[in-house]
């Protein structure tokens, strides 16, 4: 886990401010950005994988049963509905 | 018991050559160098002696000396030992990148052949380049003979990569007055480099196995911390480099201080010079010693840290300190060594009077009779009270 | 050479996007916009590259949403030093890894190094850094992040922005239409020193790009890939569109996909019938002030680099639609 800016002192940071955990980005929750939210219907998907190569967040995952959905990383962009082979994804505004 | 003296083999060589030698000596392993008047003959011979297999380096023909101080960041990232010379227009080109190398820590050795900034284009000896540097947070020492070009460059290295230092060095010789002079010294063979100089251990590399990011950007939250580190680490770096000068000494003979004393015992007035000019200001002093005058030299050889302790001490007694700058800051305290020095004296209680003088500019040629010509002027000056904030000495037209 | 790239791709009877490597090297929670075509190309570069590979990156869109402190995105060895010295810095690592390998200091072997940088930090303020670096031939690759203008401080022309383009700094006016002069031909550039590889890529066409990235880096010397990063905040075109618009942009032939090898053309992806390069204009809002005039122009200026282009590859021109386009009609 990385410290809060705020709470880290001069002795604290690494030499020359390099950062020493690669990958830690994914604290930080871009999730709460999105408005919309894609939805798949699971009918028409055919596993293909291509919504989750198209998204630029990593913002999807592969289920354990082979069909995809989003993950806390989608900012709701709406390039894997569009994407879609079958068109079997639906943005879908977030509640609130 | 005294260690014995490292082998020493006498030399009459350019300073330029023995620096490139020291380099060697010093085992660099990358080089990334622009050529610049009077920067030329130790990356002329760098390349000589990589040519020939006598270094095993990457030499880098850069495009720019931009590029030159990049690859070397680049270099160094990738943890090899760097090294980088450079003068006057290609050190102010480097500028943008030359924070960024201390910033970000990375122990670069770099050589300045001090020459003159244009405008007008001088491709002669003033200081010019390096203070409009000082703010760089290298580490900066100036040398002013070719013994000192020598042993100072070998040193760089080891003071630079000191594991709690981990900050680039500057080491300053006068253009053409130093650079391309030819000069008897010592040399120091590979066998006694090779254990005073153990080979370099970057704290960090980019090694994919593991992975590191560096020069992420800083939000107002935390760059004051950063910076403080760095500060932090320059300053604590003092304590460091003069115990490395010291273990040189204990090997070589020769010693090394951050503030050099000449001739200061009982001394009234105090010159102050850096670099090269510090030598014909010796001669000075000898004659008005000779002449009856209580006078003495300080040479300040560490410029960053700043020796602020050491300054104070040395001054104890003076009743004037006359700095000669050899650059001039337009527009502003004049010379940037006179308004450091002064800055540095003014908490004291008991101060001497400080004037500074500004000389040699573009290459003029320094005769010891200035320094008299400026012990004059000064006491002049102190008699009727400064006329100016610092003196542009030898003008024609004044 | 013949094992790697496109014709290695050749070899495969399947490409199936689920197949693709799932590790990734540019990771979720980095502060790029919705529908970042730039982050998407990222992502699968990096994947590309392989673990075994450092990267030197440009100040510029990627490295600001990617490196603030505390937190960075990357899982390679990566630095960033300033906007302009890149391939500057790229070249001195490969540099150090060649002399560490030398000396026997390094255990194993070199890692691939990767430098990137926006079309601002390559074609404009990094152009000398990057020809010194391909003049000097060292091992490396660079990649390009092509989103036509300076984005990250906050949409300005570059020399990569298209004619035409609105940005802040080539806005249309009453005596301007946008950005005067056609974009600076990059890759043009590249082959002009000689490099065994060079190639332009895009996100649309992730298979191309995978393999054209791989050669890349597998490819003994410099190497030089252009990527089409569509930008929606720049660009003004919906979030959504951000792949659709890549993929215009080469059935248009505005952005066409081929490699050069050792100075030998080849169109990578061919399209059999080209489409009118306003149904890629209509969807972008920094060409709506486009009259006929400048998209008339702009047509037939492309055609004409598409048809020198082939000629070059040994490709057929292929077939055109008219100039007019029916209005209202729906584009796909």
């Amino acid at each position: 886990m990385t410290k809060p800016l705020e709470q880290t002192t001069w002795q604290e940071i690494e030499i020359g401010g390099i950062l020493t955990e690669p990958g830690s980005a994914r604290e930080y929750d871009v999730g709460t950005w999105r408005s919309q939210h894609p939805v798949w219907t699971k009918s028409r998907c055919i596993k293909c994988g291509v919504c989750w190569t198209t998204c630029p967040e990593g913002g999807i995952s592969e289920q354990p049963d082979g069909y995809f959905d989003m993950n806390n990383y989608c900012k709701g962009c709406g390039i894997c509905a569009k994407e879609c082979v079958t068109g079997c994804i639906t943005m879908v505004p977030e509640e609130e | 018991m005294a260690k014995p003296r490292a082998q020493a083999k006498r030399v009459g060589m350019e300073v330029s050559i023995a620096v490139s030698h020291a380099v060697r000596l010093a085992r660099a392993e990358g080089i990334a160098a622009y050529p610049i008047t009077p920067q030329t003959h130790i990356v002329e011979y760098l390349s000589s002696l990589v040519a020939n297999g006598e270094l095993e380096a990457e030499f880098m023909n850069v495009e720019s000396e931009h590029s030159a101080i990049s690859a070397c960041i680049g270099m160094s990232a990738a943890g090899a030992r760097t090294y980088t010379a450079t003068s006057s227009q290609g050190l102010a080109l480097m500028h943008e990148i030359l924070f960024i190398a201390s910033a970000m820590r990375f122990p670069i050795v770099m050589t300045v052949a001090n020459r003159a900034l244009s405008a007008p284009l001088s491709i002669w000896n003033d200081h010019s380049d390096i203070m409009a540097a000082r703010d760089i947070g290298w580490i900066q020492v100036f040398v002013e003979n070719g013994q000192e070009a020598f042993d100072h460059s070998i040193m760089a290295f080891r003071i630079a990569e000191h594991p709690q230092v981990l900050l680039p060095i500057v080491v300053n010789l006068d253009g053409f007055i130093l650079s391309h002079v030819v000069e008897a010294l010592e040399f120091v063979d590979q066998e006694t480099v090779d254990k005073f100089l153990p080979p370099y251990k970057p704290r960090h590399r980019l090694d994919p196995r593991r992975p590191v990011t560096m020069g992420a950007f800083a939000m107002p939250e935390i760059y004051t911390e950063v910076k403080m580190a760095h500060q932090v680490a320059l300053s604590e770096a003092y304590e460091r480099i003069l115990a490395i000068w010291q273990e040189w000494g204990e090997l070589t003979g020769r010693y090394y201080r951050p503030v050099e004393h000449y001739r200061t015992e009982g001394a009234k007035v105090l010159f102050l010079t850096m670099g090269s000019l510090s030598e014909v200001a010796e001669v000075a002093v000898d004659d008005l010693r000779e002449a009856g005058e209580e006078v003495g030299l300080l040479k300040l050889r560490l410029w960053r840290p700043f020796p602020f302790a050491a300054l104070r001490e040395a001054v104890d007694g003076a009743e004037l300190v006359i700095v000669c700058d050899r650059a001039l800051s337009p527009g502003g305290p004049g010379g940037p060594v006179h308004s450091e020095v002064r800055s540095a004296l003014y908490p004291l209680a008991q101060r001497p009077q400080t004037l500074g003088y500004i000389i040699g500019l573009g290459g003029r040629d320094v005769s010891p009779a200035t320094f008299k010509e400026i012990l004059v002027s000064a006491r002049q000056e102190l008699q009727k009270g400064p006329s100016q904030e610092f003196y542009l000495f030898g003008v024609r037209g004044a | 050479m013949e094992k790697f790239g496109y014709a290695q791709s050749t070899k495969f009877d399947t490409f199936a996007s689920r197949l693709l490597p799932r590790e990734e090297y540019f990771v979720g929670g980095h502060r790029s916009c919705q529908g970042c075509g730039e982050a998407l190309a990222v992502r699968w570069v990096c994947k590309a590259i392989g673990k075994d590979a450092v990267i030197a990156h440009a100040t510029g869109c990627m490295e600001i949403v990617s490196s603030g402190m505390p937190q960075t995105a990357w899982m390679h060895p990566w630095i960033h030093v300033a906007f302009e010295n890149t391939a500057a810095v790229a070249a001195g690592l490969e540099a150090g890894y060649k002399i560490l390998a030398r000396k026997g200091k390094l255990e194993g072997k070199p890692p691939k190094v990767v430098a990137m940088g926006g079309d601002g930090g390559t074609s404009d303020i990094g152009l000398q850094a990057l020809s010194g670096a391909l003049e000097r031939g060292h091992n490396f690759t660079y990649v390009c992040w092509d989103n036509e203008a300076y984005m990250n401080t906050g949409i300005q022309r570059s020399s990569s922005t298209p004619y035409g383009a609105m940005t802040t700094t080539s806005p249309p006016g009453k005596l301007s239409i946008g950005q005067s002069t056609w974009k600076k031909n990059m890759v043009a550039i590249a082959v002009a020193h000689g490099i065994p590889y060079v190639a332009t890529a895009s996100p649309a066409y992730l298979f191309d790009l995978y393999f054209k990235i791989r050669k890349a880096v597998e490819t003994p010397g410099p190497a030089y890939v252009h990527v089409l990063c569509v930008c929606p905040t720049g660009w003004r075109s919906p979030t959504e569109l951000s792949v659709r618009l890549a993929r215009l942009a080469t059935e248009t032939a505005v952005f066409p996909l081929y490699e050069v090898v050792n100075g030998h053309y080849r169109l990578t992806v061919e399209v059999p019938k080209l489409r009118p390069v306003r149904d890629y204009l209509r969807l972008q809002g920094r060409f709506r002030h486009l009259r006929d005039k400048e998209i008339d122009f702009i047509q037939r200026q492309t055609l004409a680099n598409y048809e020198l282009l082939l000629k070059k590859c040994q490709a057929p021109f292929p077939e055109f639609v008219p100039l007019a386009h029916e209005e209202g009609k729906e584009v796909e």
